[in-house]
């Protein structure tokens, strides 16, 4: 069965757990930017946690479902809507064939995402359904969704009307979108002067950010060791420091090495936030040991497999 | 040689990764050690290693964090494996590098930058060819785009500053000299290298077996060819 792209949203793009293995070939990792959203998402809906979703930036598509379908969305919070029904987050949503899904701007957050069950049938392109967008490969043909395109689902002819859960999973504490974000460091390579200035700078999010880096305007930092240096290898969270003295934060699309002096790694814990940064957002960094990374990292491992215990008990309950 | 301990400067890159630096320079046989270091743990070959990453000078491992026990850090772990492994060494008994011809129309629509490389030379666009042709490269890694080649062993009289501005499209497959590198651009896209010709052999295609048509380690030479198949 199939979803039809009425409107393809801002940019919209087909993302899962991203691309391993390839790195020594220049392919980064792409996936989603928020993999705890995109977990919770596909986990709600009875997915494997890294199934393919829509990844949905500040506004979202308009599709058609031409089977019922059960779906999920997670992550920023979107005005989603089918007719006149608003369709809240973080729950399971069954949708009847025919079915519009109008998922308009973020209202808080940057990133949504659309779990379908069943997954969405994507061919894996070197292990990954996920879009590089600087290879071409992956998702839909290598790019963001444009209206017309078809998606297929495995649909689900059992779903007569709109049907919205009456429990849902708590979002917080990863989704408090604080006026302020605070986004943990680890120590990379290269000392900056002044040398706490990453930590000590309140810092914006530039307009240019994308699902490559978070560019950050603010109050501009040197790396100590200045000059041309040869390419090393990065990796999502790294954070670069160019000559302006503006830190870029690598995401999922970071691409493979990179020759600006390296001044901290964001934990992977505080992924979700980098993701959910709106151009314009204040962030500020607090420096963090490779032991508190670790632990708030298992700590949100816990909460997603107590998560794919509930949802398992709700599922298959009366 | 029989390869030896590792006695390099090995740092973490983030929570997931080690990067292991040689040096800090371009240098043949920096380059050529660790191409050799990647293939002696690719063999070996643990079950948490991700991905081996190769650049210049360093070569990243990425692990498998949820592979390694809640109780260890996980890159102490691979940090101590490494250190217990006789990885160094030149490549001798690793590989035999493959060579990979590459045929090039230089100049013309396909090299809009061939005169300008050679006025920067004070050489003849025809000198310019001649020597880009006999290089004989190497592949210190691969980056910047998918099956991006930065190669080693461009005659150094060729080495020209990138463009001020980056083109905002470069064809696939065009030829370009950044300072003193070359390489080829697989896909259409931005690009700051100076061009000076372009082939039709595919460098990158995901749903080949080899996606790559280069990987790190392999010598390639560039043919001067008078029209592209």
């Amino acid at each position: 069965m199939s979803i039809r792209v009425l409107a393809a949203g801002a940019f919209t793009t087909v993302q899962d757990g991203g691309r391993q293995g390839h790195r020594a070939l220049g392919v980064g990792c792409a996936g989603a930017l928020d993999p705890y959203a995109h977990a919770v998402a596909n986990l709600l809906v009875g997915n494997p946690a890294d199934a393919p979703v829509l990844e949905i930036t500040l506004a979202g598509p308009r599709l058609e479902f031409k089977s019922g379908a059960r779906i999920a969305i997670c992550g920023a919070q979107v005005d989603a809507r089918v007719g006149s029904l608003t369709i809240p987050g973080w729950r399971p949503i069954a949708l009847p064939a025919g079915a519009v899904l109008s998922i308009g701007a973020c209202r808080s957050g940057a990133r949504g995402y659309l779990a379908i069950a069943g997954g969405l049938r994507i061919d894996t392109v070197l292990g990954s359904a996920s879009t590089d967008l600087r290879g071409g490969f992956g998702g839909i043909g290598g790019r963001a969704l444009a209206a017309g395109d078809m998606l297929e689902d495995d649909g689900d002819a059992s779903v007569a009307d709109v049907h919205v859960a009456r429990w849902w999973i708590d979002p917080s504490p990863e989704y408090d979108f604080a006026p302020v974000a605070i986004v943990r460091v680890l120590a990379g390579h290269d000392a900056t002067t002044p040398v706490d200035g990453l930590f000590a700078n309140e810092w914006r999010v530039a307009p240019d950010s994308d699902r490559q880096g978070l560019r950050l305007q603010g109050d501009a930092l040197q790396a100590v060791e200045r000059g041309e240096r040869i390419s090393e290898p990065v990796a999502p969270g790294t954070v670069q420091l160019p000559p302006d003295g503006r830190p870029i934060v690598l995401l999922a699309d970071a691409q493979t090495h990179g020759g600006y002096p390296r001044i901290g790694h964001a934990i992977r814990a505080d992924w979700p936030r980098l993701a959910q940064l709106r151009p314009g957002d204040r962030v500020r960094f607090a420096p963090c040991t490779r032991d508190e990374a670790a632990q708030a990292r298992r700590e949100q491992l816990q909460r997603l497999a107590r998560i794919a215990i509930a949802v398992q008990a709700r599922r298959s309950g009366p | 040689m029989a390869p030896s301990r590792l006695a390099i400067d090995i740092e973490p890159l983030g929570e997931d990764a080690l990067l292991l630096r040689f040096g800090d320079a371009i240098d043949v046989a920096v380059n050529a050690r660790v191409h050799a270091v990647a293939r002696r743990i690719a063999a070996l070959g643990p079950p948490w290693l991700r991905d081996i990453v190769p650049a210049y000078a360093s070569l990243a491992l990425f692990i498998d964090f949820e592979a390694f026990p809640s109780t260890a850090d996980p890159l102490d772990a691979t940090m101590r494996w490494l250190r217990q492994q006789a990885l160094d060494g030149d490549d001798a008994g690793v590989r035999t590098p493959r060579m990979v011809e590459i045929p090039v129309l230089y100049g013309g629509v396909d090299g809009p930058d061939l005169e300008a490389v050679a006025a920067h030379a004070g050489i003849s666009t025809g000198d310019v060819i001649e020597r880009h042709a006999a290089g004989d490269y190497t592949v210190a890694m691969l980056g910047f785009a998918p099956g991006f080649p930065y190669l080693l062993g461009l005659n150094p009289t060729l080495a020209v500053p990138r463009l001020q501005t980056p083109r905002t499209r470069v064809a696939a497959g065009s030829v370009g000299i950044g300072g003193a590198q070359t390489g080829v651009y697989p896909r259409p896209g931005p690009g700051g290298w100076r061009i000076i010709g372009r082939t039709s052999a595919v460098l990158f295609d995901p749903l080949r077996g080899s996606p790559s048509l280069l990987l790190p380690g392999d010598r390639v030479r560039f043919l001067a060819a008078d029209a592209l198949p």
